[in-house]
Parts: C-alpha cells; sequence; structure tokens
C-alpha cells in the first residue's frame, strides 16, 4: 500500500510549510489536497493512512480534503477534449488518436490549508 | 479563538520529494553525469539488462550504479562482480526509492570516489510498476523495462509507469518463440500512452536490440555534454568488505 508512504511525503512537504511560519506554531484543521485520476494514489486510502499518521503528531485531529480531478485529454488532431479511459485504450473517441495532450489528471496538488495559531 | 487562515500552497504533495531530487539533479549537473532511473516490475531483467550493459559499455564510459532493494544485496552483488562500483541502498519497507535515500547513496559513493569522473550513473530501482513512477530522485532519464511475458495489457494497467518513460525497454525477446504475444499491440499500447517515448526490444540473454539500446544511451549523454568525448574508465573498482 504505498499511500503510507505518500501520506509521508505529504508529511514533510506541510512539514516544510509549518518550517515557513516558524517561531508560530499553526494549528491545522483541513488541508486541501487535488488528486488527479491519472495519478498512483487512492484517495480513499490516502485518508485512511493519513488519520492513522497524524494520531499524537502536530498535525492531529487534520481533516483530509481531497477533490478528485479527472484524467482529461485532447485531441491534437481536432483538438476535441476528451475523457481518456483505459478501455478505448486512452485513445481520442473522434480520431481514435494516441493520448498525446494530457488536460488534467495529473495533479496531486496540496491545494490549500486552513489552520488558526494557537 | 482567532478566525481561520488559508495558506493557499499550490504545492506539489511530493513537493518534499521533489526539492530533495531538484538538488540531487543540480549535483549531478555540477558532476557532467547522465543520471538513469531504470524501474520495471519485479523480474522483468533490470539486474541482467545491467550487467550486460555495464559489461559493453565500460570501455566506453565510466559507471556507477545505485542498487535500489527492499531487503537483500543479492542484486548489488551480481553487479559488483561485473568490477563497476555498486552502492546497495537496501529500502527496507518502501516499495521505491526517494530523493532522500539516493542521495544517501550519492554520499556513500562519495565517501569511495569521485563523482565527477563518472559519465553514467545507474539507479535499479525497487521492482514495482506503480510507485516509483511518482517519486523522482533526481534522474535526467527515466527507463521503463517491461518483459514479454507480462502481457500486452500492462502498459494500459499501469499507464503511469509508461507515461513517464523516456525509453521503454521491451525485455526477454529471445523467449517469444515460445510464447503467444502480439508484439505490434503491445508496442501499440505502449504508444497509445505515451506516443513520445523510444521503445526498443532487447535480449539481455542473448545481446539482441543492444546496439540499439546503447545507442539511445549515448545519444542521451551527447544531448547532454555537446562535444563530450568518453573519459577513461576508472581504476577498477574494490568491491566493500561486508
Amino acid at each position: 500500500m504505498h499511500e503510507i508512504d505518500m501520506t509521508r511525503a505529504l508529511l514533510a512537504s506541510l512539514q516544510e510549510w509549518k518550517l515557513g511560519h516558524a517561531p508560530n506554531a499553526p494549528h491545522v484543521h483541513t488541508v486541501h489536497l487535488e488528486v488527479g485520476a491519472f495519478t498512483c494514489v487512492e484517495p480513499d486510502q490516502l485518508v485512511f493512512t493519513w488519520d492513522a499518521a497524524i494520531r499524537e503528531s502536530w498535525l492531529q485531529g487534520a481533516r483530509l480534503a481531497i477533490e478528485p480531478v479527472p484524467l482529461m485529454g485532447r485531441c491534437v488532431l481536432c483538438q476535441n477534449p476528451y475523457e481518456p479511459n483505459p478501455d478505448q485504450g486512452y485513445r481520442s473517441p473522434c480520431c481514435s488518436h494516441p493520448m498525446e495532450e494530457i488536460l488534467s489528471g495529473r495533479e496531486l496538488r496540496i491545494r490549500s490549508v486552513d489552520y488558526t495559531f494557537a | 479563538m482567532h478566525m481561520p487562515l488559508e495558506d493557499t500552497i499550490g504545492l506539489n504533495l511530493l513537493a518534499a520529494n521533489q526539492h530533495q531530487a531538484e538538488h540531487n539533479r543540480e549535483q549531478f549537473d555540477a558532476w557532467h553525469l547522465l543520471c538513469l532511473n531504470l524501474m520495471s516490475s519485479p523480474g522483468a531483467g533490470k539486474t541482467s539488462l545491467l550487467e550486460r550493459s555495464l559489461s559493453q559499455l565500460a570501455k566506453e564510459f565510466s559507471m556507477a550504479v545505485l542498487e535500489g532493494d527492499m531487503t537483500t544485496q543479492l542484486d548489488a552483488e551480481r553487479l559488483e562482480a561485473v568490477g563497476i562500483p555498486v552502492i546497495p541502498i537496501t529500502t527496507g519497507r518502501a516499495c521505491h526509492l526517494d530523493a532522500s535515500m539516493v542521495q544517501g547513496g550519492l554520499k556513500l559513493l562519495a565517501d569511495r570516489l569521485d563523482p565527477a569522473e563518472l559519465d553514467l550513473l545507474w539507479v535499479e530501482n525497487v521492482g514495482n510498476l506503480v510507485c516509483p513512477a511518482e517519486f523522482e530522485v533526481g534522474e535526467h532519464r527515466k527507463v521503463a523495462l517491461l518483459s514479454v511475458t507480462e502481457g500486452e495489457d500492462k502498459p494500459l494497467k499501469y499507464p503511469v509507469m509508461f507515461r513517464e518513460a523516456d525509453c521503454v525497454l521491451i525485455t526477454k525477446i529471445d523467449l517469444l518463440p515460445y510464447l503467444c504475444i502480439d508484439m505490434e499491440r503491445l508496442e501499440s499500447h505502449i504508444r497509445q500512452v505515451n506516443p513520445f517515448c523510444t521503445v526498443l526490444r532487447v535480449s539481455a540473454n542473448t545481446g539482441a536490440g543492444f546496439d540499439a539500446w546503447h545507442g539511445w544511451l549515448h545519444q542521451q549523454r551527447n544531448a547532454q555534454a555537446p562535444g563530450f568525448s568518453p573519459r577513461a574508465p576508472l581504476s577498477r573498482w574494490e568491491p566493500a568488505i561486508h
């Protein structure tokens, strides 16, 4: 379950963010993430490992809010946006062209953090 | 109680890893070496590919290997037998190498030789088609291996890995006479998720396809360092005593 490693990576990134506020210690309420469909991350599993990982840490009680982002491509032949899917081999339905341009779906982004100072 | 604040961050979830990866890449650039990240499922033939490539390229390039393995040093021992510097990185539970593990390996390597003498640094990742695709280690090029016994559908089932690769090596082609596999279909599946990568067919057993594979390596090295001329190989590597 590599979401454990993803959670660790997320915690490391949040730790960097926290250091930017030093010497103040932010109390985090919610971390908003965007998770693309064309990544190796399963949102439900990420929330599960998040809840386990933050216990008794500086992030205790913080909620992870995940906004899924669909995979969208654009057919480079006719410029039509489309939703690539494995059953069609990720090809464009209009011209049956390979998935060349990806418009969205690769996001693994910490969009924002809601917090207060204790 | 203060009003809640909101910081808009817009950082990649893997930002901390990304920062370390960029730091690694800056070091590689300062040393004028080309770093390649080899990735595949377990048993696709990364170590066998390396054994042949290291032997054949030893006269042309100065090379070293950072060898990721979850629990053992078996692969590192195989590669050390070729006479190339190998630093084993045991990842424990982690199913991929990350940028800080590679930084740790670089420090061990730098204790033993001057990395600026190297032309190529190979990173053999942990066998896994999922996680290594998301964790950059500072490499200049990603090479994904897919063996003919794994089936034609793998590029569609693990699309992120194949999308990320700069070069896909279809390995173990000496087994083709014994298999029912449609190579055109397999290659077309790779190109459907990644029309940009180079796709090559190789066999580490027979050496088939290695001229093209090594040609690709030379091309990448030349693209990185215009006018590059291969340096003399390092003095013989003395394996560490374990």
